[in-house]
């Protein structure tokens, strides 16, 4: 207990650096993600059937295989197979390679959510807002946009909630995010080894965090019950 | 001149043929209403008149201008198609209002939205809005919801939420208002509060086509009675012949089934 007091303030120094790499990597996620999942979402509605079953493969590939392969093979992939690493050396490429393995894992998922949503709007709104000699544009803009954002916040607060835990994945190429930082004084880093507590402490992070994110997803969800 | 001329209109839904030759006329300020079984294409007619449909054969006049020709529909653009509907407004059997927007706010989005398209609006945005505010208060006081105007639909009864849709087809001044089976998804009490409203809009010589199966209200507020089955016309003229004195046998026999 003395021993852990004393390593304290090096751990929670260490692990708030690798926080801060987890939190953006999450960040970016989201940024990246919550757009394009509504490209994905379109392209899977696509009338044009191609471009629907197409969109469908993708989704059923991506969202059928671990997140964990999908990160080896986009950032080994290139270096051992091509012989040349897109993605750059070091953290900045690793940061690189684990965003885009998770924007286009988390655009996946959040497209089957965008589209439930979009599809349990009834099609008389279309309709009322068509007669009214509103465009396409209008109506999913002015009129079913936020119907489907109220429809959707339950749902995508799960997904939100598992993406902030799904970050320490990237750990598996060494990301250097929270988990990672708490494994290194297992092995020795900063004067300290063999302690494991501070891998098991990370959890506090992560719980702290999603309170947070909670919250906020709950004022959103608050935000929007004025109408039903 | 009539106010609309529909000729021929045809439509099928795959094998089924649910339109098979709609023509009439209507002219200015009459009350149509159309009447019929379930499935006799009554809202298909309507739905086609209102482009929610496309009919495969036939034409539709407003005014002397053809708005419908199904040879060249195919080739026109979104925004032809959009100003061109706008001679119709559309009020539906389960209201459709946007949940979001207030009462007030629902009569005039689609004005708002219309307003952008103006040249000059850049230069008159307030006037304009001003205006569009003036005439969309106006139309909720006239269906009796002067107090109403700030509330959201789900805070709204039924009858409250079909009168805000009628005010809201009202806003854009079509020629012509549609109704399809305005007070099915009301209760008794609730429909006599919406028929007071058509009522008092007839008075007003509105045109208006409405599909009901209120054969009382059709009796008494209307100027003619069009019965369609099986996709056809079978019976037109005032509503005293039609509902009163039906000269086919096909009318006589869905008439009775009211009486029982």
């Amino acid at each position: 207990m003395n021993l852990m007091l004393q390593q304290f303030p090096v751990v929670f120094q260490a692990l708030n650096v690798g926080f801060l790499q987890t939190l953006k990597l999450f960040l970016v996620t989201g940024l990246g993600a919550i757009p394009l999942g509504l490209v994905i979402a379109f392209g899977s509605m696509s009338r044009f059937k191609p471009l629907s079953a197409l969109t469908r493969l993708v989704i059923w590939v991506v969202r059928g295989t671990p997140l964990m392969i999908q990160l080896l093979i986009i950032y080994y992939f290139p270096g051992i197979e091509l012989h040349n690493n897109w993605w750059g050396g070091g953290e900045s490429g690793r940061f690189l390679a684990s965003s885009i393995a998770f924007i286009f894992n988390y655009a996946c998922y959040f497209s089957e959510i965008y589209r439930g949503g979009i599809q349990s709007i009834p099609k008389g709104q279309q309709e009322a807002g068509l007669v009214l000699g509103m465009t396409r544009g209008q109506i999913f803009y002015k009129v079913t946009l936020l119907q489907v954002i109220k429809r959707i916040v339950p749902p995508m607060s799960n997904e939100i909630i598992t993406l902030v835990k799904d970050t320490a994945l990237a750990r598996i190429i060494a990301l250097q995010e929270i988990i990672w930082a708490g494994q290194s004084f297992m092995r020795g880093s900063h004067g300290i080894s063999g302690a494991i507590w501070p891998l098991f402490f990370t959890a506090v992070y992560y719980l702290l965090f999603n309170g947070v994110v909670t919250l906020a997803l709950g004022q959103l969800e608050k935000r929007l019950d004025y109408f039903r | 001149m009539a106010i609309l001329d529909v000729k021929d209109i045809r439509k099928r839904f795959g094998s089924t043929e649910v339109l098979k030759g709609i023509s009439f006329s209507l002219e200015r300020g009459q009350v149509l209403s159309l009447i019929g079984s379930s499935g006799s294409g009554k809202t298909t007619l309507l739905r086609c008149l209102n482009f929610l449909e496309t009919p495969d054969t036939g034409s539709v006049a407003v005014n002397g201008e053809v708005i419908f020709d199904a040879a060249e529909h195919a080739a026109l653009k979104e925004a032809e198609i959009r100003r061109r509907r706008l001679h119709f407004g559309l009020v539906f059997q389960s209201f459709n209002l946007f949940p979001q927007y207030t009462a007030l706010e629902n009569v005039t989005l689609a004005g708002r939205l219309l307003m952008k398209e103006e040249p000059d609006y850049r230069t008159r945005k307030k006037e304009l809005t001003a205006q569009l505010e003036e005439r969309a208060r106006a139309l909720l006081v006239r269906m009796g919801l002067a107090d109403r105007m700030e509330n959201y639909p789900h805070q709204l009864s039924g009858g409250q939420q079909q009168r805000v849709a009628i005010a809201r087809a009202m806003a854009l001044q079509p020629d012509i208002l549609c109704f399809d089976e305005p007070t099915s998804a009301l209760d008794p009490e609730l429909t006599h509060e919406v028929l007071r409203v058509l009522r008092s809009l007839a008075e007003e010589h509105t045109t208006m086509i409405i599909v009901t199966h209120e054969m009382a209200f059709a009796r008494d507020v209307s100027s003619r009675v069009i019965f369609m089955d099986d996709g056809q016309v079978v019976e037109d003229g005032p509503p005293e012949q039609v509902l009163g004195a039906p000269v086919q046998e096909r009318t006589r026999r869905f008439l009775e089934s009211y009486r029982q």
